[in-house]
């Protein structure tokens, strides 16, 4: 499977994302998907978007970016991260 | 789980029962500790109220919401946390729908400097916030012995 770029955003790109940043990279690793992972901010999404396979945010972005977009709060609060981690491993499969 | 949070964070960082009419109020409250300790630049409280009110920083947890200001590392002399527990709930937009305002009980200032060296502390600080009933027990705490007593048991 070829590695997969997924964009993740946040205000700053220090704080939030790197946390969800890091529970992707864990749990994709554990699913056997390779995966980049490009930490950014949230006004930089609509420029960085071309060249990402999938997006995943925690505060709110554009929505015709032309990539799958994921929301990142589950990562934070717990609250519906295997559904979070189910939705960005079906979107990096079909990809 | 971290003893790097426990070293960042001070007992002239934590505050119990914090009296404040709204988000802007707890985080010049918050921040100015930390300018007065000359970890963060004379900015930084400005900075952080301004990145609120355009990119909030309110988690919907259900019972209890947390909020986790912070801003550009810029601002920010020597990466540490503030803690604050309010005697009443203060609105914050929520991180996900800006528009939406939660009612927070718990604040976690942040000023961060650089994301590779704080993931430690990023993670700590989300592993709190998942956890609720530490949470409950925080916002019931009389005094800030009592929060890091808490903090260092869950920490």
């Amino acid at each position: 499977m070829k590695t997969k770029v997924v964009l993740v955003a946040c205000g700053t790109a220090v704080a939030t994302s790197t946390v969800v940043a890091m529970a992707i990279e864990d749990a994709m690793k554990a699913k056997g998907i390779p995966v980049t992972i490009r930490q950014c901010k949230a006004t930089e999404v609509p420029s960085l978007a071309p060249d990402a396979d999938l997006i995943v945010s925690t505060t709110p972005v554009p929505d015709n970016l032309g990539k799958p977009v994921i929301k990142g709060l589950p990562f934070l609060t717990g609250i519906g991260k295997d559904a979070a981690l189910d939705q960005i491993e079906a979107a990096l499969r079909a990809g | 789980m971290s003893n790097s949070l426990m070293r960042l964070i001070s007992p002239q960082l934590v505050f119990a029962g914090v009296e404040a009419g709204n988000a802007d109020e707890v985080i010049a409250l918050l921040g100015n500790k930390l300018a007065e300790q000359g970890l963060v630049a004379d900015t930084y409280v400005e900075a952080v109220i301004a990145r609120e009110s355009d990119m909030p920083t309110g988690l919907p947890l259900g019972e209890i919401n947390v909020a986790v200001p912070h801003t550009d590392p810029e601002h920010v002399i020597a990466p540490t946390v503030a803690v604050a527990t309010l005697t009443r709930p203060v609105p914050f937009g929520n991180m996900e729908d800006p528009d939406e305002k939660l009612p927070v009980s718990i604040v976690f200032l942040l000023a961060l400097k650089e994301k590779d060296k704080q993931i430690e502390m990023l993670q700590a600080i989300v592993g709190l916030i998942q956890n609720g009933s530490l949470l409950e027990e925080m916002t019931a705490a009389a005094d800030k012995e009592d929060i890091l007593a808490l903090l260092a048991k869950a920490a």
